[in-house]
């Protein structure tokens, strides 16, 4: 609140905590969401993308390659899971974009049709217990 | 409706993860751990704090804040094709609780990492999985000079439930930590069979 006015005893001490060289005027220094068109949320279809829920490339998608409005982030990471299936996590990791991010371009892509999401074992409900034994002995086995 | 793929009949051929919390104090050995099992290089993803903690956006769209990330690094596991296992070290600062209830939303179980020199460094995420009754074992990181204790030692000084297991690991040692997971799996699966037996009867 009030002065913006940047203090000039630039003296190289540390100032109090917190204090930084830019202020509210600097603005934004990132600017994350520009990327989704200022959108911080999934489309209408309001999903919200578990960090374990596994996105492949649906294999009945349009071409991605004609004039869609994709933008090169979507398009990068269609190309991660052009590799192989992926959880969301993964694709944020490997396009080296923030989650909140990924989830949106996600919801563009779930509603073009050019992806399926699964739905990630709902909470405290585990998976079976032949899954579970598969897991301990693939443990076992690594 | 949104085409979600959760054909649950299709049996094999629907691809399943899991999810496994590594958790602890700050400097215990989380990330390692994961490191140590996962088949690939542990990655590193953010979350916007802005977003997360839903401590802003009423703005709706307007970037007011300065954004602040929250790393998590996580790991991977394929047991087959088809079933992977994912392990996320959760963020070590108290702050970031918010994201926790995240992380544990539909997971297995978690490992939370001791270090005896500071084992109240566990405490909260001890807590935490207790009061969400989500399955733990509790890993004690048997640092080089640390004198070590039993895991009753441990569990008593934990004040942990009755069953809760404790296993003493080296959370660089790959094998250690698989067998700290299927600990953990094993637990799991027997919280899990009680829970389904009380809820019959």
């Amino acid at each position: 609140m009030g002065s913006a006015q940047m203090t000039e005893d630039m003296t190289g001490a540390p100032h109090e905590p917190g204090s930084q060289w830019y202020d509210q005027e600097a603005g934004p220094l990132v600017r994350p969401y520009a990327m989704t068109g200022g959108r911080t949320k999934p489309g209408p279809t309001g999903v919200r993308f578990d960090l374990i829920a596994l996105v492949t490339l649906d294999v009945g998608a349009p071409d991605f390659d004609d004039d869609t409005g994709l933008g090169p982030e979507h398009r990068a990471l269609i190309d991660l899971c052009r590799t192989e299936t992926q959880s969301v996590a993964e694709l944020a990791a490997g396009a080296d974009l923030p989650l909140g991010v990924v989830r949106v371009l996600l919801g563009d892509l779930l509603e073009l049709g050019c992806v399926t999401v699964s739905r990630p074992v709902p909470p405290a409900q585990l998976p079976d217990e032949r899954i579970l034994r598969e897991v301990i002995e693939g443990l076992r086995a690594l | 409706m949104v085409s979600e793929h959760s054909d649950a009949e299709g049996g094999e051929t629907t691809a399943l993860a899991l999810k496994i919390l590594v958790a602890g104090g700050f400097g215990v050995g989380k990330t390692t751990m994961v490191g140590a099992v996962s088949e690939i290089r542990p990655l590193r993803t953010e979350e916007l704090l802005s977003e997360a903690g839903q401590l802003v956006d009423d703005t709706d769209g307007v970037d007011q804040k300065v954004t602040t990330t929250v790393a998590m690094d996580f790991g991977r596991i394929t047991i087959r094709s088809g079933l992977s296992l994912y392990l996320f070290g959760t963020p070590g600062q108290d702050r970031f609780w918010f994201l926790w209830d995240e992380l544990s939303q539909g997971a297995l179980g978690a490992v939370v990492l001791a270090d005896t020199r500071r084992l109240e460094d566990c405490f909260p995420a001890v807590d935490y999985f207790e009061h969400r009754h989500i399955p733990f074992v509790v890993a004690v990181n048997c640092f080089a000079g640390a004198r070590s204790y039993g895991a009753r030692d441990v569990s008593r000084a934990l004040d942990l439930d009755p069953g809760t297991p404790v296993v003493l690991c080296d959370a660089r040692d790959r094998d250690s930590g698989k067998e700290v997971l299927i600990r953990l799996v094993e637990y799991a699966g027997r919280m899990h069979t009680a829970r389904m037996l009380d809820s019959v009867g």
